[in-house]
Order: structure tokens, then sequence, then C-alpha cells
């Protein structure tokens, strides 16, 4: 008797603990190999980009909160850094600093969080997801004293940020930055030479540097590839080109390679944020802003882009001379980065997809908008 | 290499491309949308800009307007904009998914919210709203209240996954 094969098809979510968060993988697998993989995304889908032009340049901030709501510090600077280009707003020196402090925080605790998630994905159930929350929480502490809020911070503004720091909080963040390096270690002890970390990641969803260009993928997944381009180095904003810091790369591009490379830029972003604290001077945290202050940007258009936690992060803003943008559009670095899960996940089985994902570090608020 | 420098050079190269230099500080090319896969091949092969950051559309009173923001990782260079400006009525411009592949979500996020259709895109389909939806919510003259009827909010179910497993009779 002949047998006759057949691939099967396989739905993955969009409600599933895997796909960190409502994404739906469509799965054809022959046998237990991966063939085709498609992405089904926008069921978070809230339609940010619409609202935001029926709202004035300030009352849109809250509303990047919410795009990548893991790193909620780095869509407010990439957003007012696109309005300061409209308007030619120099922020003072002191609001440089701290939101180089806020942005460097939140990429270290995106990448906790990233690092556990992925450990879940593994099979680690929560045990390693724990030890970075509680390095997270820390950290999400430090925002709470600056802002108000632990997530949507909703606290850079055009020209500074909306709060001065209080006098507790520089004490209170050199502390947390003394203890990083320590728990860094210990992660790593925990996790770098693990037999099953190893075992399930080196190898395994291998992109390569020629096809991560091509695909627009950035930020720690393209530079796993050995794509040695960082925003901050690239075309420095801010204040980046005042510190000391290497940009980690590393050549493999597989998974291993992903959460290796999210790990070094913990160690550079804590060197930057011990940089900025013994630098931070006093002074104004706020710029003039021209007045009336409800903001109207001259007729025009401006593009900023940060390296988020996540890779390439970008605003595009139309001015119509009104108060509220023209256009708004954001360029959600996971959004590209994932639209390359199909180079990566075929040939793989389905464990090994979980992994691959979680190895791309998705967040559904960015991508959906 | 500044801005007329490169646009000499494109001049130089492609005689018969219509190119019009929109802005200096930033460099934006307005290339004519029959013209863009041509330009954009010379731009990616020649110049080197090899990373596609953003591609977007933007609805103007008077036009549909494509925005592509060109890097180059290779010489660390950039930004190079290029504009296609597109009539009202069944606006229509060229993918450049073959040269640059990011731009396969964004070119399908753009038709989807804005209704640009990309000819010879290899998967255009709505991406961030479900199949079956009417209407491109970022045009200027989307009404939700007035487009939208109930059954239309209701998305249309996916054939279910489960038939196709059945494995055939033998």
């Amino acid at each position: 008797m002949a047998l006759k094969t057949q691939t099967i098809t396989v739905n993955l979510g969009p409600q599933h603990p895997s796909t960190h968060g409502v994404l739906r993988i469509i799965i054809q697998v022959d046998g237990e190999r991966v063939v085709d993989v498609e992405p089904v995304i926008g069921y978070l889908h809230r339609g940010m980009e619409k609202m935001a032009e029926a709202r004035t340049y300030v009352q849109n901030i809250p509303l990047t909160d919410r795009m990548d709501y893991v790193a909620a510090m780095s869509n407010n600077l990439a957003y007012v850094l696109a309005i300061e280009q409209l308007m030619d707003i120099v922020p003072t020196e002191r609001a440089e600093y701290i939101r180089v402090i806020m942005a460097e925080f939140t990429r270290i605790q995106s990448h906790m969080v990233a690092t556990g998630a992925l450990l879940n994905d593994l099979g680690a159930f929560f045990t390693p997801m724990m030890y970075c929350l509680e390095g997270r929480e820390r950290i999400v502490d430090l925002f709470e004293m600056a802002s108000g809020s632990r997530m949507t911070c909703n606290y850079m503004r055009p020209g500074g940020v909306r709060y001065d720091l209080s006098d507790r909080f520089l004490p209170r963040a050199q502390e947390v930055v003394a203890w990083l390096p320590g728990f860094i270690d210990e992660l790593e002890q925990l996790l770098t030479d693990n037999e099953i970390l190893r075992m399930r990641c080196i190898g395994v969803g291998v992109l390569p540097p020629d096809v991560a260009v091509n695909y627009g993928v950035s930020g720690p997944m393209a530079r796993a590839s050995g794509v040695n381009y960082d925003v901050r180095r690239a075309q420095p904003y801010s204040i980046y080109n005042r510190f000391d810091f290497e940009i980690p790369v590393t050549y493999n591009g597989d998974t291993y390679d992903r959460y290796l490379l999210r790990v070094r830029e913990m160690r550079q972003s804590t060197r930057i944020l011990e940089q900025a604290l013994h630098d931070i001077p006093d002074g104004e945290y706020m710029a003039e802003v021209p007045r009336p202050r409800v903001l109207r940007p001259p007729v025009g258009e401006a593009y900023s882009r940060i390296e988020g936690p996540k890779g390439e992060l970008g605003f595009y803003l139309v001015s119509d001379g009104g108060i509220s943008p023209y256009r708004f559009h954001v360029r959600p670095p996971t959004f590209i980065n994932l639209s390359c899960l199909k180079e990566i996940a075929v040939g793989w089985k389905i464990a090994d997809v979980v992994v691959i994902l979680g190895s791309v570090d998705i967040v559904l608020g960015e991508i959906d908008r | 290499m500044s801005t007329q420098e490169v646009l000499e050079q494109l001049q130089a190269a492609l005689p018969q491309a219509e190119i019009e230099l929109l802005e200096e500080k930033v460099p934006t090319l307005l290339v004519k949308a029959e013209q863009l896969v041509e330009v954009a091949t010379y731009l990616c092969d020649q110049m080197s800009l090899d990373y596609l950051s953003m591609v977007t559309g933007v609805d103007q009173p008077d036009y549909f307007e494509v925005v592509y923001y060109l890097y180059s990782i290779r010489h660390v260079a950039g930004p190079l904009v290029l504009k296609v400006r597109l009539p009202k009525e069944n606006p229509e411009v060229p993918s450049v998914t073959s040269l640059w592949r990011s731009a396969d979500w964004q070119e399908r996020e753009v038709y989807d919210m804005m209704g640009i259709v990309f000819t010879g895109h290899p998967y255009l389909k709505r991406i961030l709203t479900w199949d079956g939806f009417q209407g491109h919510p970022l045009r200027k003259d989307f009404n939700f209240l007035v487009e939208t009827t109930t059954e239309q909010l209701l998305p249309t179910l996916p054939e279910p996954l489960v038939a196709s497993n059945r494995l055939e009779k033998r």
C-alpha cells in the first residue's frame, strides 16, 4: 500500500500564551517540520494613527505610551523628537540627560522582559521570568518616581520633560545602577551556559545579515546577525555622542545570539547610565516653548528615529500648520522585524517556532497600533 | 555627498527620468510613479541605499503621496526621501518589494489604510483590518459612521481550519 502524506495546518493563536499577545500564526507542518508560516496581525488595532489626527500634538503623547507598552519612555522620546524637529525647539541640557537616563533604563527593562519571556517560551516556566521581573520592578519604580506612572509614563514633552526629578531620584537611580551589573551577572550565571538553553537556541532560526538588511530588520535582531548598525551611532540624536559605550555585535544570527546580545546591551546601557547620572547638570527641565501653549508647528514634515529597545523606532509627522498633526505615522520596529518570521522559522518544528518568535521580542500593541 | 550631487548623478545615469528636488535639507526627490522602480533600482544597487526604513502614504488635499525613507547601512548614510504623487482616483504605484523586502508589510499597510494599490506586490491583502472591511480608514474623507453598517463591522470568519486537516477518505 502506498503511503500518502499531506501537510497539516496548525493555527497558533490569537489566544495563545506563546504569541506574546494577540498574534495569530498560521503554520503549515509537514510531519513535524514547519513548511510555511503566515503571521496574521491586527487583533489589537486601535486606529491610533487616525486618532492622532483629531488630537493636539501634546495629547498624542499618551497614545505613544500605549504602542510599545513595555518601553513607553522610548516611544515618548521618539515622538517629542519629531515635534522638536518640526518646530526647531532645543531642549534644555538637564532635560536631555533625563531623557537619556529614562531611555536607557527603558532599554534595560525591556530586554529583561524579552529575556524572561524567551525563557518562558523555552519551557523554563516563570522562574527566569520572575528573576527578570524583579529587576524590572526596580526600574519601573524609578519611572513611577519620575512620572507618577509605572508603564504608561507620559513623561516627555516637546522641549523637555513633564516634571523635574525629585531629590530622591538620583540617589535611588544610582543605587539601581550599582546593583544592575551584579544582577546581570547572576542572570548570565543561570542562563548563558545553561545546557537546555544552549541546546534549544544555538543554530535555531538563523537570520543571515543580508536578509536582515533587506527585510529592514533593526535593533538587537539585526545586530545579532552581524549588522553593525545602531541609530545611536549612525545618526546620533539627543546627546548620545557624549557617552562612551560600545555597540555589541554578534555574528551567528541565531536565537542564542539574540539572547546574548540583549544581555550585552544591558551592560552597555548600564555604562551609559553611570555616565549620565554622574554628569547630569542642574537647571531647567523644560525649555521655553513658544506660546500659546497649544503647539502649532509650521507647515512641513519630520521623520525622527531613535534606537528603541526593540529596534529602529520612527515617527513621521506631517503638519499643515494646525493644532493637530495632518498625518501621524509610526514606524514600529517589531512590525518590520516580525515580517521576516517566515525566513527564520521555516524548516524548524513548532516548538522552535515559539522560541524563535520569543527571540524576535514582539509587542503587539506596537505592531497593530 | 550633497543633495545636488545626488540629483546630478541620478540625472546623468537616468536621463529619461523626471526627477524633481523638493527639499534640500533632508534630500527629498519627487519621481513619477511609472519611473519609481527604475530610480529605486539605481538607488538600491548603485548608490547602495540598501535599507528601506519607512514607507507610508499621506492623503494630501489634491493628491496621494507615498513616501519612502532610504538609508544606507553599508556606508552609514542617509536619509534620502523618495516621494510619489498619485491622483485621487485609482491611485496606483509599482511595488518596490522586489528591491527591499521591508516594503512588503508596509505597502500592505498603506494599501489597507489609504487604499493605494501597489502593482506587482506579491501578496497585497489587508493587514491591520480584517478581510471584508469596507473603506480605507486613514483617508481624510473616510467617515466611519456613514460608511460602515453593522454587518460590515462583523469580521467575516475565516474558513474553519479544521476542514483542511481532515485526511481524505481512502
